[in-house]
């Protein structure tokens, strides 16, 4: 079975851009368009890996994964960081927040693909 | 169907998205200006700049990049209260604004911009924050270029003759309970490794304790590796940079190829000290978490009800689809196809002599009323607001006003006033000449605007509004208004009209509109470029719009252009004249009516105005207008079409028969003809008939007054007017 993913981004564009490289890599994908939106969607879907953007309206990313990992059935779910910056710092604070890791924007699709299967496996292995 | 590459539809979506950024970051910088001191203000012009840099980092438009960074590490600075929105603040960030834009439009034609002008903005804008331009600021912005993955893993340097050794590593991989509170797990990271490689690996389960002490959150198994792959370090500790700080790593190199199997397999046996848990580490990771974790959450919620306030629309955004343009169009078509055939089975069914009570005449009024809402549907994809185009003049504004040393300030009006889409794109230009002209020759210098009275902040007013199916927009500014004297005199000088004419105020500020006239003596170095109004004037009306002018001496200039609201498709009464078919548009039609010799007035031999309800409205024959034939001696009982120009006034045209309403699909003649003075296109009617489509107000303006009526017919010349002559006699 294809691993669910939910995505969390208030840029189209990236959003686009993931909805390539994981449609192409054989994830099944959902979006959210901010952090609120994000957990609405997450109410409806049972991800096995959760990307979520920094900046975004209404809820940043360090609140969105909070929340998530507030909710039981998520406390382990791996949550991708996907941000601009890579300084040491801001990866304790995603660290701290929850996040299970991060991934530099812009991504590398490869890398992407790499990082998600780290902390989720491969869909089939499970 | 070619397979379009997805690269290339995100990166154009990328840029259709920035324009949408950028406008929210003007809505924000405005809200900003005018006193909006909330942190979701603040916010919404960073996410937007921030939103541009990470797309454009995805595409490697690494100028945008480095300048988006820039911009919004400044604007950090504001928005952590370090740095106060004063007018200087506000100035740059509007101008860096504009420079954003400029940037994304560069990246996205392939030009390239004046690096000088970009780098001055911003070390404009740097000093703001009191320091010199950062250096960082270049080091940072080499982190978006692709692939950049910072590795950070400390005491973890390879001596040079450990690179050199036998291909393989050997791994001792002990995790913490930390490790699993982030989600990580050791199972896909160990698969991860053994991707790269043949893995050898063995776990030690020694230090498991029984079942009844042993904690479930706790781990107490340790791994050892052997990767036989010949991969350098950043290989490997890739895989553990997720886990860096909340397990016990080391890689190490195996020190030869054949001993070293033995070598790395003693090294594998599990290390005493590492098998126990090691309580140390762990609260050492703890500092981490504890202090910083709860900030973000009160800021979040503390912002997220924020959005309440001013800037809401961003918020809630509207579900969108993208959709090809070209796509529309062959829809926008295929529409104007359905029209012209629906009118053809209307005519069909006329001439069956099918009752009006039939099923059939029912079917097709239905027929009809789906059509035109289908129609209207299609127009309204196209439809857009036209505040993308106002925003874009507050720019021309703002820089126009700057190298003439102007206050100025735009107030726009009906910004959410829907047009289609081509002809704001359309309108970019012309509007652009418009504004700026205002800017230059419309509002009167600070010093003389002081001088009479005035504000030293002059006003130009943008507003957009739909009138009488039309859309209009006009350019105003509260300057001196037209100097009627010197526009005569440079026409003069320039030849463009004969010394000594007697000329009305509005032909004299029509002379404006006159191909040569540029008022050069008073151009400053801004407007010109070498558009005069006359270009303004002939791409408004390619695009079927008008352009009038109107001053006030004293109290400002309004230019006023009137488009139709589309570009395909129109609502026409069609008219029989002279034994031509000729279309009119419905929406300039008041009222028709049969007229009674009674009413008719005569001014002079050839001008005759009828009188309508206490008014006096000049009197055109429509087939002596547009030369199909001599002005008629007896308008007795002849119809009238009563026609609204967009300013109110009316004029009456004679026709001799209204066959009937309908839909028509417009095709141009521009291409093929020119402006033809007094017609806009022609359509193709439903027996297949090619009938004009009538321009009433163009028709007006150049009407000859080769109307008469019966009283004057004794006094006719004894020579007919021709064509030529009634449409330029104006």
């Amino acid at each position: 079975m294809a691993l669910q993913v939910l995505a969390v981004d208030d840029s189209r564009t990236i959003r686009d851009m993931l909805q390539l490289t994981l449609s192409g890599a054989g994830f099944d994908a959902h979006f959210g368009e901010d952090g609120v939106h994000g957990l609405e969607v997450l109410e409806q879907t049972s991800p096995d890996v959760i990307i979520t953007d920094l900046n975004m309206p209404r809820m940043d990313g360090f609140g969105f994964i909070e929340a998530v990992r507030e909710q039981p059935r998520h406390r382990t779910t791996p949550i991708l960081f996907l941000t601009t910056e890579s300084a040491p710092e801001l990866k304790a604070r995603a660290r701290s927040a929850g996040a299970t890791g991060w991934i530099v924007k812009p991504f590398d699709p490869d890398k992407l693909i790499r990082a998600l299967h780290m902390v989720a496996g491969n869909g089939d292995a499970r | 169907m070619r397979a379009p590459d997805p690269m290339a539809e995100i990166r154009a979506s990328f840029f259709v998205e920035c324009e949408e950024l950028l406008e929210s970051l003007q809505d924000g910088l405005t809200a900003m200006e005018g006193g909006a001191s909330d942190s979701e203000t603040i916010n919404v012009c960073f996410r937007a700049v921030h939103s541009i840099k990470g797309g454009a980092g995805a595409f490697g438009l690494d100028d945008l990049v480095r300048f988006a960074h820039r911009y919004e590490t400044v604007m950090d600075e504001m928005r952590a209260g370090r740095l106060s929105a004063d007018a200087e603040a506000m100035r740059l960030f509007f101008r860096a604004a504009d420079v954003l834009f400029d940037l994304v439009r560069a990246a996205r034609d392939g030009t390239s911009l004046d690096e000088a002008d970009i780098e001055a903005t911003l070390s404009e804008l740097e000093g703001l924050t009191g320091g010199s331009p950062k250096p960082e600021g270049e080091a940072e912005a080499v982190e978006f270029t692709p692939m950049t993955l910072s590795l950070d893993l400390p005491g973890l340097d390879i001596s040079p003759d450990e690179a050199a050794a036998a291909p393989g590593w050997d791994i001792s991989f002990k995790p913490e309970r930390e490790l699993f509170v982030t989600g990580n797990e050791p199972r896909h990271l160990l698969a991860a490794l053994s991707e790269v490689g043949p893995l050898e690996t063995r776990c030690d389960t020694s230090a498991v304790p029984p079942l009844w002490d042993l904690d479930p959150e706790e781990n107490y198994l340790s791994w050892s590796m052997r990767l036989a792959a010949d991969v350098d370090r950043e290989r490997v500790a890739e895989i553990f940079d997720f886990v860096d700080g909340v397990c016990r790593l080391d890689i190490s190199r195996c020190s030869s190829d054949v001993a070293g199997a033995t070598a790395c397999a003693d090294r594998l046996s599990p290390d005493p000290t590492s098998a126990r848990p090691d309580p140390e580490p762990e609260p050492a990771t703890v500092p981490i978490a504890e202090p910083s974790a709860p900030t973000p959450v009160a800021a979040a919620g503390q912002t997220s009800p924020a959005p309440a306030s001013p800037p809401e629309e961003p918020a809630k955004p509207k579900q969108t689809v993208r959709v090809d343009l070209d796509r529309i169009d062959r829809m926008v078509n295929l529409v104007g196809e359905l029209v012209i055939n629906q009118a053809m089975l209307t005519q069909s069914v006329a001439e069956m002599g099918i009752p009006a009570n039939s099923p059939v005449s029912h079917g097709l009024e239905e027929f009809m009323q789906l059509t035109r809402d289908i129609q209207d549907s299609v127009m309204m994809i196209r439809a857009q607001p036209v505040k993308s185009l106002f925003q874009r003049m507050a720019r021309i504004v703002r820089e126009a006003s700057a190298s003439v040393d102007k206050r100025v300030r735009l107030v726009t009006d009906g910004e959410a006033t829907e047009v289609d889409k081509t002809v704001i794109e359309r309108l970019s230009d012309p509007l652009t000449h418009m504004v700026r002209n205002a800017v230059d020759h419309g509002l009167e210098s600070r010093d003389k605007r002081v001088a009479a009275g005035k504000p030293d902040e002059g006003v130009v007013r943008l507003s957009a509004a739909h009138r009488s199916g039309r859309v209009i927009i006009e350019v105003s500014d509260d300057g001196a208004g037209i100097n009627r004297p010197k526009v005569k005199q440079i026409a003069e000088e320039k030849g463009l009209i004969a010394s000594g004419l007697q000329l009305s105020d509005s032909e004299i500020d029509n002379l404006l509109f006159l191909p040569g006239f540029s008022t050069a003596s008073k151009v400053s170095d801004l407007s010109g470029r070498g558009v005069g109004m006359d270009v303004v004037r002939s791409s408004i009306q390619s695009l079927g719009g008008r352009i009038a002018i109107s001053s006030e001496p004293g109290r400002g200039t309004t230019l006023q252009i009137s488009l139709p609201l589309t570009l395909a498709v129109l609502d026409g009464m069609v008219v029989r004249v002279a034994g031509e078919t000729i279309v009119v548009p419905l929406g300039s039609i008041v009222e028709t009516l049969t007229l009674a010799g009674s009413e008719i007035r005569h001014l002079g031999p050839r001008t005759s105005v009828i009188h309508i309800r206490d008014s006096f409205v000049p009197l055109l024959d429509l087939g002596a207008e547009l030369g199909y034939r001599t002005p008629l001696g007896q308008y007795d009982s002849s119809v009238v079409l009563l026609i609204a120009k967009e300013d109110g006034s009316r004029s009456a045209l004679i026709v001799d028969e209204i066959q009937e309403q309908r839909q028509v699909v417009i095709k141009g003649l521009q291409e093929s003809y020119g402006h033809v003075p007094g017609i806009a296109a022609a359509t193709i009617l439903g027996d297949g008939q090619v009938a004009l489509i009538l321009d009433p107000v163009d028709l007006m303006a150049r009407a000859s007054g080769a109307t008469r009526a019966a009283a004057d017919l004794t006094i006719i010349p004894g020579r007919e007017p021709s064509a030529e002559e009634s449409l330029h006699a104006g």
